[in-house]
């Protein structure tokens, strides 16, 4: 069994309350800060932790803290990121909904180390029956004395609100989150600047993800050290891996970082194997926007050693041959899953939260996705599978968000790896009509 | 100062510059701009037509960007070099987003009044396949009036923000907007109403494309066939200066004057632009300054200077 | 009014546009399950912003309406790991229970089918949402169940 860092409580009952959570050993690190750290040494500690930013991108935590503008007289603030809505991601839901002051007391006291007096958490308009618990939550702990003015006699004080979206993908995008939460479109900004120097309010600012925020609380309570000693390299700590697809048990697991894909998908302690004695075909380890990997690139590295579960690991080979950690949203398909109608279903996906601002994702996503539709149900061409490599590739980089690379990597990622997949559905149209057809790789073989 | 290098040009320019100011000091290969307009505030970044490639950030930091950068909105640094029409990768992306441009953008430009002065056709022209592959029907838009004065032809919109920016901007009250989202976002008002107010007019002028077209002007006349002329007058609202439209004696529209990149040099009223029509309101200056290239000095009038190789040619 | 003042207060003064969602989802519960020009007008003279900034916001985020929309609002969520286990039949079976396709309304304005994009609920798939409740590892006879509790709830 590893570690759990996170979830290590979560299936005592009373985990949800400020009693339960307290009994099992929570807001020690809200005292041990406030009462014996400087804002400083925290964010030390989150440095020497090498916790990456758990939303996606990866990027050092302590790093990203670092950036903030402090030294302006203007409020600065924290913002959580828990609209998540990366498909196959599921993981900031379980812990808001079970362990919603792991959550608090991770935003108290990274607004401590940051020197914020307002924050908030921006969660998914979808996710609103979360948001009561956190409303609730967030109650007990001004009722305790955690929030508001002059948090346990320390002169420190700080408010925390939770602001709901309301269905967009999109405000994911760090500066998308902004823009919704001062009451716009979830437009994302042109950067430079970045928030860290004008974000809310245009105001100095730092967005977390929920997990992220999470891990603080034990990164505060055992030391930076003690958590970078779990995982390899650069992929420190624990991290919370949502499993879905076909597997025999879907669901969040908080592995260790380090750990086989081999191991994460057949163990019974994690996905336990592919359901209907059937073999895998591929897997997206990251959430929907990261590369798929077929079956035989999934469990080795290049140089033939076992693919692990560390940003470092699944990205080994570049694009090419790897693909990335991500949010940690684990996509399993089965020897009998279709990529193309995968592929077009994703791209249908982008398309839909485009935020329409630029013209390469506002225009590329809805012409993929049109592509793609027509090749599933056996109306493409050859030239098509072309043609939407063209088109990918010039969303690609020249978009103002991330969300362009995202609507191109799933589908480069098909074609480079699946491409035989799209041949045959342009060769045997009848044979694709239908939604749940599989792929026969003994039919190519009739026609060489 | 910092220096700053487009395409082995080396130039010197205030801090805070960007790099398509820049290269537009420079006055050689300009990145186009379909949403940027220096006159209103936060334009930009969004058509990405001016992408660029950095391959040296600074002197301080030599690192390239790794990505192309939107060249209106990022500022120059000591030392950047920038490759513009010097990189086959700059190319390439402009061309791909051109063609992202064209996908749903109607190709009605032979009823279209915005012809021969729109500046998605010269970026076509520069850049554009000679064949879209583009397969699926063209997005349409159902028809909203937003008053007497402006026709808004949404099918031709490429979201540049810049009219939005007008009304923000220069007007009391904005009323119209972009709503929806991704593909099918859309200029509009929501309820239907009119955009009327004294400066509303100046959508028209910032619009790159057919989208916005002046009403009094629909279907009177080609751009080519008109005679642009400066003209002023004393205008309490504006600076007055703008440009008539003349088609024989008649003056058939009313712009503010464009500056090399297209832009307004100033912004004129509504009172200026629709109800003032007649010669007698205003003093003319003379022949407007036409771009050689441009369509519209094609074959109407004598150049205000007379071309020395001409004349030469004439008494020979 | 009361909550409404809440959420201002959570906001900075001058930042009180900041509040547009959230008062938003209450207009859009408390108006009928829709927001129309009216309301979206009352929504922007409470937060004193003009009425274009909020058809904007309303027209963008994908929870709001502004077309009328059943009693019952079911999103079945049609995003990859939920196709990976059967959210494509859970969908056809709805449609042909209800009678109508994806994106419409009953004759009898009880239900709406919508079919969205993930709603973070991948390993608990099939799914869908009805209200603020999410409705998982649905079977067609859950789904019977779950309508038919629907509908009586909301004759």
């Amino acid at each position: 069994m590893g570690r759990k860092l996170l979830l290590e409580h979560i299936d005592k009952p009373d985990i949800n309350t400020m009693e339960g959570y307290i009994r099992h050993g929570g807001y020690r690190s809200l005292e041990k800060a406030l009462k014996t750290m400087t804002p400083d040494a925290v964010t030390e500690e989150v440095k020497k932790s090498g916790l990456r930013g758990r939303g996606g991108a990866g990027f050092p935590t302590g790093m990203k803290w670092s950036f903030l503008d402090k030294s302006t007289d203007k409020p600065r603030y924290l913002l959580c990121n828990a609209d998540e809505s990366e498909p196959g991601t599921f993981k900031d839901r379980l812990l808001m909904e079970k362990i919603p002051h792991l959550l608090i007391e991770g935003m108290i006291v990274s607004s401590y180390a940051l020197g914020c007096r307002t924050s908030y958490i921006y969660i998914r308009g979808e996710y609103m029956f979360i948001l009561r618990i956190l409303e609730k939550a967030i109650a007990e702990a001004y009722a305790k004395g955690f929030l508001g003015n002059n948090i346990l006699g320390t002169g420190y004080s700080l408010d925390l609100h939770v602001h709901p979206g309301a269905g967009a993908y999109i405000c994911g995008e760090e500066t998308a989150l902004i823009e919704s939460l001062e009451g716009k479109r979830g437009n994302p900004r042109i950067k430079p600047p970045f928030p860290a120097i004008a974000g809310l309010y245009n105001c100095p600012t730092i967005v977390n993800n929920v997990e992220s925020i999470a891990a603080v609380v034990p990164i505060v309570n055992d030391g930076g050290e003690e958590y970078a000693k779990i995982g390899i390299g650069k992929s420190t700590g624990t991290k919370l891996i949502s499993a879905s697809g076909n597997i025999n048990k879907p669901g969040v697991y908080e592995i260790e970082m380090g750990i086989s894909v081999e191991e994460f998908i057949y163990s019974d302690e994690y996905c336990g194997g592919i359901p209907n004695g059937l073999d895998i075909k591929a897997c997206v380890p990251g959430g929907s926007s990261v590369p798929i990997l077929p079956k035989q690139l999934l469990f080795k590295q290049s140089d033939g050693s076992p693919r692990l579960m560390t940003y470092e690991s699944l990205s080994e080979g570049g694009f090419a041959t790897g693909s990335m950690l991500g949010s940690g949203g684990f996509i399993v398909f089965d020897e009998k899953a279709c990529i193309v109608r995968n592929t077009w279903n994703f791209a249908r996906f982008y398309h839909h939260e485009s935020c329409g601002q630029c013209s390469p994702c506002r225009e590329g996503t809805g012409w993929m996705e049109r592509v793609l539709h027509n090749i599933e149900y056996g109306h493409g061409k050859m030239e098509d599978i072309d043609l939407l490599w063209d088109i990918q590739r010039k969303i690609e980089g020249n978009t103002i968000c991330p969300l362009g690379d995202a609507a191109a990597w799933p589908v480069a990622a098909a074609i480079r790896h699946f491409r035989h997949e799209f041949e045959y559905h342009v060769k045997y149209p009848h044979r694709v009509f239908d939604a749940d057809h599989v792929y026969q790789p003994e039919m190519k073989m009739q026609t060489v | 100062m910092p220096k700053v290098t487009i395409d082995d040009i080396t130039i010197e320019v205030p801090a805070g510059t960007t790099i398509l100011e820049a290269a537009r000091q420079i006055g050689v290969n300009v990145p186009p701009a379909m949403c940027y307009y220096s006159k209103l505030k936060g334009s930009g970044g969004k058509c990405r037509v001016c992408l660029v490639k950095v391959t040296k950030g600074s002197d301080r930091d030599p690192r390239p960007m790794p990505k192309l950068v939107a060249s209106c909105r990022t500022a120059v640094m000591d030392g950047m070099e920038v490759r513009n029409v010097t990189s086959p990768e700059v190319i390439e992306a402009r061309r791909g987003v051109v063609e992202f441009l064209l996908v749903n953008h109607p190709l009605d430009c032979p009823i279209c009044d915005q012809a021969g002065e729109c500046h998605l056709q010269d970026l076509s022209y520069d850049h554009g396949l000679s064949k879209s592959r583009y397969e699926f029907e063209r997005r349409t838009f159902e028809r909203i009036d937003i008053g007497d004065k402006i026709q808004l032809h949404m099918n031709r919109c490429i979201l540049c923000y810049r009219c939005t920016q007008v009304a923000e901007q220069l007007t009391p009250e904005r009323v119209h907007g972009v709503l929806y989202r991704g593909e099918v976002s859309e200029i509009s008002t929501f309820i239907e109403q009119a955009v009327d107010n004294e400066m509303s007019g100046n959508m028209i002028d910032v619009c790159p494309v057919g989208a916005l077209t002046d009403k009094t002007f629909r279907f009177k006349s080609r751009v080519w066939f008109t005679k642009p002329m400066y003209a002023h007058r004393d205008c309490p609202t504006c600076s007055g200066k703008v440009t008539l439209w003349y088609q024989g004696a008649e003056v058939l529209r009313v712009t503010s004057r464009k500056d090399k990149w297209g832009e307004s040099e100033g912004f004129i009223c509504n009172t200026c632009r629709f109800d003032k029509k007649q010669t007698i309101d205003w003093t003319i200056e003379g022949p407007a300054d036409v771009d050689r290239h441009s369509v519209i000095s094609q074959n109407h009038y004598e150049l205000p200077y007379e071309l020395p190789v001409n004349q030469k040619k004439l008494s020979n | 009014m009361v909550e409404v003042s809440r959420l201002l207060s959570h906001y900075p003064a001058d930042r009180q546009k900041s509040a547009l969602l959230p008062v938003l989802h209450i207009a859009q519960k408390e108006f009928g399950g829709w927001l129309n020009a009216e309301s979206m007008d009352y929504v922007a003279r409470l937060l004193h912003i003009h009425p274009i900034e909020v058809y904007e916001v309303a027209t963008f985020y994908s929870m709001f309406h502004t077309e009328p929309v059943g009693k019952v609002l079911i999103e079945v969520c049609q995003t990859g790991p939920c196709c990976l286990n059967g959210a494509e039949r859970i969908i056809s079976y709805i449609e042909k229970k209800l009678n109508i396709k994806v994106g419409e309304t009953t004759r009898d304005g009880m239900f709406t089918l919508k079919g969205v994009e993930c709603l973070g609920a991948c390993g608990y798939a099939p799914m869908f949402q009805i209200g603020e409740t999410f409705y998982e590892h649905l079977t067609e006879e859950k789904v019977d169940a779950i309508l038919a509790d629907m509908r009586s709830k909301n004759s």
